[in-house]
């Protein structure tokens, strides 16, 4: 049977991506047109004569037509520029790169976590389902899906960095420069998200495990005289894969959401910070800069996730 | 296709009995667990099986025979409660070994084939890796040699060019060929029992014929015992020397096949046969069995047809033993001797029995 090539696939990815960047921008960029509040007053300073507002909005176009603000804006993202803000001046692609490089540390540190404990857990859950281990795993789940992630980062913060002095409780530092440094300042918000997504692996993993647990296949397994650790960890786990990585992949886009917030708490330079101070000060080229990295990280996740999974079921013709 | 001569027939399943047989169930009685309490599912099961001799086990849906062939392999699912009797299978009582002993006898001496070979097939590997698994778990043999055994074994079920069949996935055969591979997984360790559920009513009617044709020879050719759960008496007609009749969770008949065509010795036996469409006249009322059978949580005390049953009097509700009727036959029914019943061969003369009972 003909399969596509995987070049095909994310050409064909690709080119249906168009249309969620230009909704998501677009959205987004309608958003901050109807909150109320005025870059071009805070441009003109203390005091400034309506005028001199006027003026300030005529130089930065301000006072065109919303379409028409868009318009450039996207004009300007076709030729591969991103602008600059509109208050420092500076490129809003410096901006990103000095930003991104932290935030992909936290959301990498926080999936690793949530997988290397989400796993066992849903694992273990699903070999005895309603024994005490899996209500156990069950409690704990519910724990991780209630718990709010910043309410949890304020009490890491105040509990390990302030009274155990073990984790530095701001900022970051660059992974290039200083690999450990760098971890040990991303741990504690890395944890803070984690706990959402053991949650989810868990209790997702351990569905679609019984599923399979359960199902025909299994049964002629045991049949064939198979242990059952061959039938779980073997048999088991590659049908679970394509399920696995599809949770992965929702699993991302939420963490990246949630860095918003988590990086408030820790003062962390990620993009969460940089889009929120983007939106508190109107200044719209930051915010859709941000926007439009975030929508490409998402659908380049989904798309490693999809060809995972056609990698491992040959079911899936891509 | 060649049909056996009755009296070979027969012998062969007076062989069957005593201390020659590979397989001796006595009592077998399995329980689960529902929300109304203990159900008892089947009791008072025993039959034997010989060493390469072939044995359906028929009855309806419902009548416990699937799961008889599931706690002979001990594959009862979670609601199980417990298992009474005892399942001797050359010297060792399933019903009570660990499960580590089981767990080497399974696949390697007792294989299994189900229903749908669709979903007992893992969609993910590749149809050789699922018949040599079976070989390097028990033998642990090297993967080339478990390979070239395994494109052996592809072959001796009848499919062409396993060599390019071999890195195919079950969702790139189709039905018949699925069932193939099953059969070549269940039978590349060389097992004494195949224990084959329902293992062509999933499929084509001309695929069928095909498939029991291969069950047949294999287990002829490799002395490999078969017990075929079905619930089509042609099926068994076909395949089987002898014939296991079910109903409500109880062994009501044992007899070799021709003898239970002919002469049935238990009138649901009976029933069963009359009511194979292509024996009726044509143009007839089709005779059926009336009433239905009792619930599971409501059985009758004694015979648990009698309620169905034409031939029912008093005293049929007294506990009813499997009697030993002679010629290796047995029959739960306290009036065999006097019932004259009708089998399968009422109107059809004596043409070769499998050929009629079987689909035209």
């Amino acid at each position: 049977m003909a399969r596509r090539s995987p070049a095909r696939v994310i050409g064909s990815r690709l080119l249906q991506a168009l249309p969620v960047i230009l909704l998501a921008t677009f959205m987004v960029f309608a958003l901050l047109k109807l909150v109320p509040g005025d870059i071009a007053v805070t441009l003109a300073g203390d005091n400034a004569s309506d005028t001199r507002i006027a003026e300030i909005k005529k130089i930065y176009g301000l006072d065109r037509p919303f379409l028409v603000q868009y318009g450039a804006w996207l004009g300007k993202v076709a030729q591969g520029d991103l602008s600059q803000s509109l208050l420092t001046g500076e490129k809003v692609a410096t901006s990103i790169g000095r930003a991104f490089p932290n935030t992909l540390l936290i959301v990498a540190i926080a999936l690793v976590l949530a997988l290397v404990t989400g796993i066992p857990m849903g694992v273990i859950a699903a070999i005895k389902p309603n024994g005490l281990l899996d209500k156990l795993v069950s409690m704990i789940a519910s724990l991780g899906v209630a718990i709010p992630g910043f309410w949890l980062a304020m009490i890491l913060v105040a509990e390990i960095s302030l009274k155990l002095n073990w984790l530095p409780a701001t900022g970051a530092k660059s992974f290039s420069v200083s690999p450990v440094e760098a971890v040990r300042h991303a741990l504690l918000p890395g944890i803070a998200i984690a706990a959402y997504g053991m949650a989810d692996v868990a209790r997702q993993l351990r569905g679609s495990l019984l599923e399979v647990l359960s199902s025909q296949y299994v049964r002629t397994l045991h049949a064939k005289g198979l242990s059952m650790s061959r039938i779980l960890w073997q048999h088991g786990l590659k049908n679970v894969s394509v399920n696995l990585f599809t949770i992965i992949s929702l699993l991302v886009n939420r963490m990246l959401a949630a860095t918003v917030v988590i990086e408030a708490v820790f003062a962390i330079p990620g993009l969460g910070s940089l889009i929120v101070r983007g939106a508190i000060q109107r200044d719209f080229p930051i915010v859709q800069g941000v926007v439009f990295a975030m929508v490409i990280v998402v659908i380049a996740v989904n798309l490693i996730a999809d060809l995972l999974c056609a990698a491992v079921d040959p079911r899936i013709e891509s | 296709m060649q049909t056996a001569e009755p009296a070979q027939r027969r012998s062969d399943a007076a062989a069957a009995g005593g201390s020659s047989a590979l397989m001796s169930v006595r009592g077998l009685g399995i329980r689960f667990k529902t929300s109304h309490g203990i159900w008892q599912a089947t009791r008072k099961i025993d039959f034997d099986i010989a060493p390469g001799e072939r044995v359906g086990i028929v009855g309806e849906s419902g009548c416990g025979k699937t799961i008889t062939g599931l706690s002979i392999a001990r594959l009862l699912p979670n609601n199980f409660a417990g298992l009474d009797g005892s399942i001797l299978f050359d010297g060792v009582d399933l019903a009570t070994c660990s499960v580590r002993e089981m767990r080497a006898i399974r696949g390697r001496r007792i294989a299994m084939i189900f229903q749908e070979p669709m979903s007992a097939l893992d969609p993910v590997f590749t149809v050789g890796h699922q018949i040599a698994e079976t070989l390097r778990v028990h033998t642990g043999i090297a993967k080339e040699e478990a390979r070239a055994k395994t494109l052996d074994m592809l072959r001796r079920v009848g499919i062409a060019s396993p060599e390019r069949r071999i890195d195919d996935y079950p969702h790139q055969l189709s039905g018949g060929m699925r069932q193939r591979v099953m059969i070549a997984a269940a039978l590349i360790c060389g097992p004494q029992l195949l224990i084959a559920d329902e293992p062509t009513t999933a499929l084509d009617v001309t695929v069928q014929a095909q498939i029991l044709q291969l069950l047949r020879d294999l287990s002829a050719t490799s002395n490999t015992a078969l017990m075929l759960i079905t619930h089509d008496l042609g099926v068994v007609a076909e395949t089987c020397t002898r014939m296991i009749t079910m109903y409500a969770g109880e062994v009501i008949e044992d007899a070799a096949v021709d003898d239970a065509l002919v002469r049935p010795l238990h009138p649901y036996t009976s029933g069963l046969l009359r009511s194979l469409p292509h024996l009726s006249p044509r143009g007839g009322k089709l005779p059926s069995i009336p009433g239905r059978v009792p619930s599971i949580l409501d059985m009758p005390n004694g015979c648990r047809f009698k309620a169905r049953c034409p031939h029912a009097v008093a005293g049929c509700e007294a506990e009813q033993e499997l009697c030993d009727a002679g010629g290796g036959r047995k029959v739960r029914c306290w009036r065999f001797r006097e019932l004259e019943l009708p089998g399968a061969l009422q109107h059809l003369g004596s043409a070769p029995i499998a050929a009629m009972v079987s689909r035209p």
